[in-house]
């Protein structure tokens, strides 16, 4: 207890110091959980448009982003009639622009695509989808930002649709987004084919023998189970690595505000460590009582910054722009390796402190009354 | 530096031959040649005047510091590799200096009880042992209180407790009333010199109070370095 006082003592003595320090390490903690949360949610997201109502998706292979996939109609009509498909659903995305919107997500997609069905229609329906070449379906957003409704005109690209419905997703790309008849946009992205084919197989234990059949029938197509493509799928690699690499940083910036602070925090109470020495302290117990102080600065500073990262998610989320992007769902795992790794970037931070602290010789640090 | 095989039962506890310590590569000689043998249970003090080498003397006694030359024995044993200068911080010595060095954020109490904590004793025995001490010092009213409120005496009798907190053998004390008043420097030297007595502890004590030097059992003249009398 009271050992666990020292170390409390020397914190309270340094007020500011310590709240600085714990900051620190509360905006890297933020930083790095909203980063990988937004990122995360970002990729979960797209992985979910990509498994709507299906557990694998084939798409063509060594492509470096699905925009550049080409899966042929052959390919699709195939594979649609093996026994063991009980779904096949093309997809062609693109991206297509209005006068003040360059970037909107366009879904090249039939009538009976589970987008379509699982969606809250606020108004209109699917009825017509595909007879009517001209029709077009908006997401809640983007029908808000292009301002329009359903049984209006859009433009887009070079062309003008007829808008037949405004749907609703709780997936912010959809949301954001345009879904033509696939043979409409076809023609609009001059594809033949589409960009992927998503798969609902009859019996899920099937997986196997489903790759195993494309990649014998279609050896430059690829077919993955929904996880095994968002693990492997190099954009969200990229997107992840990237997310990981800046929170990392962050936390490494918070880490040297420990390491500053365990750094002052021996040097001015070096006669006390030696105090401590010439008590019979051995450097082990003086050794704890500095990784004590940065792990109690690193664990303060990781809840507070749980808490902050928290609320500057939900505040994302609650921004109209950007509905449906933000996905503010906190993973457990994730908290705890940021809290983790907040907790080893402080005690790292206190290496140094601590064997300079082993080296004071109680001799010298007294001799000096 | 050597080790001599002796037992705990050797009269003498504290055996310095011929030592010497200099700083910065011999061009500073505080101790010039020091014999000296302390028994059990004396309180011997040492006198002189500033510079002579007193404190220089009871750091290397203390292990907190190793002579250039000579050699220095404690419960006969040198301070080389063999020895667990720990162990021998913890439960062997016990120092009181000038100034206090007591940690001022923490309580009376909690000072007193930081050797404990470090030798890891038995809390329900540490408290026992710090309530005993801070009632033979008249501080058993004071446990609670900061070191910032306690007056100046007060302080050096927590010193004092702290020092004797783990039953060390030996007790040496640099200057230990050197910051007091003269009444409070009478106070404190009888209380250490009654604890040591009552714990048969051994204490070597540097001071230029030749009054109460002339109380102790033995009185050593230091000077320049060297030990010149021992009356």
């Amino acid at each position: 207890m009271i050992f666990f006082r020292l170390i409390l003592v020397n914190l309270l003595r340094h007020r500011i110091r310590t709240f600085i320090s714990i900051a620190g390490i509360a905006f890297s903690v933020a930083a790095m959980l909203t980063v990988v949360t937004v990122l995360e949610g970002a990729v979960g997201m797209f992985s979910s448009i990509l498994s709507s109502g299906s557990e694998m998706i084939v798409f063509e292979r060594n492509v470096s982003d699905l925009f550049f996939s080409d899966v042929p109609p052959v390919a699709k009509d195939d594979i649609a009639r093996w026994p063991m498909v009980s779904l096949a659903d093309p997809v062609l995305f693109g991206v297509v622009s209005s006068a003040d919107h360059p970037i909107i997500t366009c879904f090249g997609v039939t009538a009976q695509d589970a987008r379509l069905r699982n969606a809250t229609w606020d108004s209109g329906s699917a009825a017509g989808f595909s007879a009517d070449g001209n029709a077009v379906v908006l997401g809640a957003r983007a029908a808000e930002f292009l301002g329009t409704s359903t049984g209006k005109d859009v433009p887009i690209g070079h062309g003008t649709f007829h808008v037949i419905g405004v749907i609703r997703t709780q997936n912010g790309f959809e949301d954001g987004g345009v879904f033509m008849p696939l043979a409409e946009a076809q023609k609009f992205f001059h594809k033949e084919g589409s960009s992927v084919i998503t798969i609902k197989l009859r019996n899920k234990q099937d997986a196997a023998a489903f790759k195993a059949q494309v990649h014998q029938h279609y050896p430059n197509l690829i077919a993955l189970e929904d996880a095994e493509f968002s693990r492997s799928y190099s954009q969200f690699k990229i997107l992840k690595a990237t997310a990981w690499a800046v929170g990392a940083c962050g936390l490494a910036l918070g880490g040297l505000g420990v390491a500053n602070t365990m750094i002052m925090s021996v040097f001015t109470r070096i006669r006390e460590i030696a105090i401590l020495r010439v008590n019979g302290f051995a450097n082990r117990q003086i050794a704890g009582t500095i990784f004590g102080e940065s792990a109690i600065v690193s664990l303060a500073g990781a809840l507070a910054g749980l808490a902050i990262g928290s609320i500057t998610l939900y505040a994302l989320k609650a921004i109209p722009a950007l509905h449906g992007y933000v996905d503010v769902t906190m993973h457990p795992l994730l908290m705890l390796i940021v809290v983790l790794l907040a907790l080893l970037t402080g005690v790292a931070g206190a290496l140094y402190p601590a064997a300079y602290a082993m080296r004071i010789r109680a001799v010298e640090a007294l001799r000096f009354e | 530096m050597t080790t001599h095989p002796q037992s705990a039962t050797d009269p003498v506890i504290i055996r310095a031959s011929s030592v010497c310590k200099s700083y910065d590569e011999g061009a500073i000689s505080v101790l010039k040649g020091v014999d000296l043998e302390v028994s059990r249970g004396e309180a011997v003090a040492l006198c002189g005047p500033s510079g002579c080498g007193k404190s220089t003397l009871l750091h290397l006694i203390g292990g907190l510091d190793q002579p250039t030359q000579g050699t220095v024995t404690v419960n006969g044993k040198g301070f080389g590799s063999g020895r667990d200068m720990v162990h021998f911080m913890r439960h062997e010595v016990g120092f009181v200096f000038q100034l206090h060095n007591l940690i001022p954020d923490l309580t009376m109490e909690e000072n007193c009880l930081l050797p404990a904590i470090a030798a890891g004793t038995k809390r329900s025995a540490a408290l026992s042992r710090m309530h005993e001490l801070a009632e033979r010092t008249g501080l058993e009213d004071r446990l609670r209180h900061r070191i910032q409120k306690l007056s100046g005496g007060e302080r050096q009798r927590t010193a004092i407790c702290r020092a004797l907190m783990n039953r060390p053998g030996l007790l040496l004390a640099d200057e230990p009333t050197g910051s007091l008043d003269e009444r409070n420097s009478g106070v404190v030297f009888n209380l250490l010199l009654g604890l040591t007595h009552t714990e048969g502890v051994t204490l070597l004590m540097a001071t230029h109070d030749r009054g109460l030097a002339a109380a102790c059992d033995r009185m050593l003249e230091m000077h320049d370095g060297r030990i010149r009398e021992d009356r």
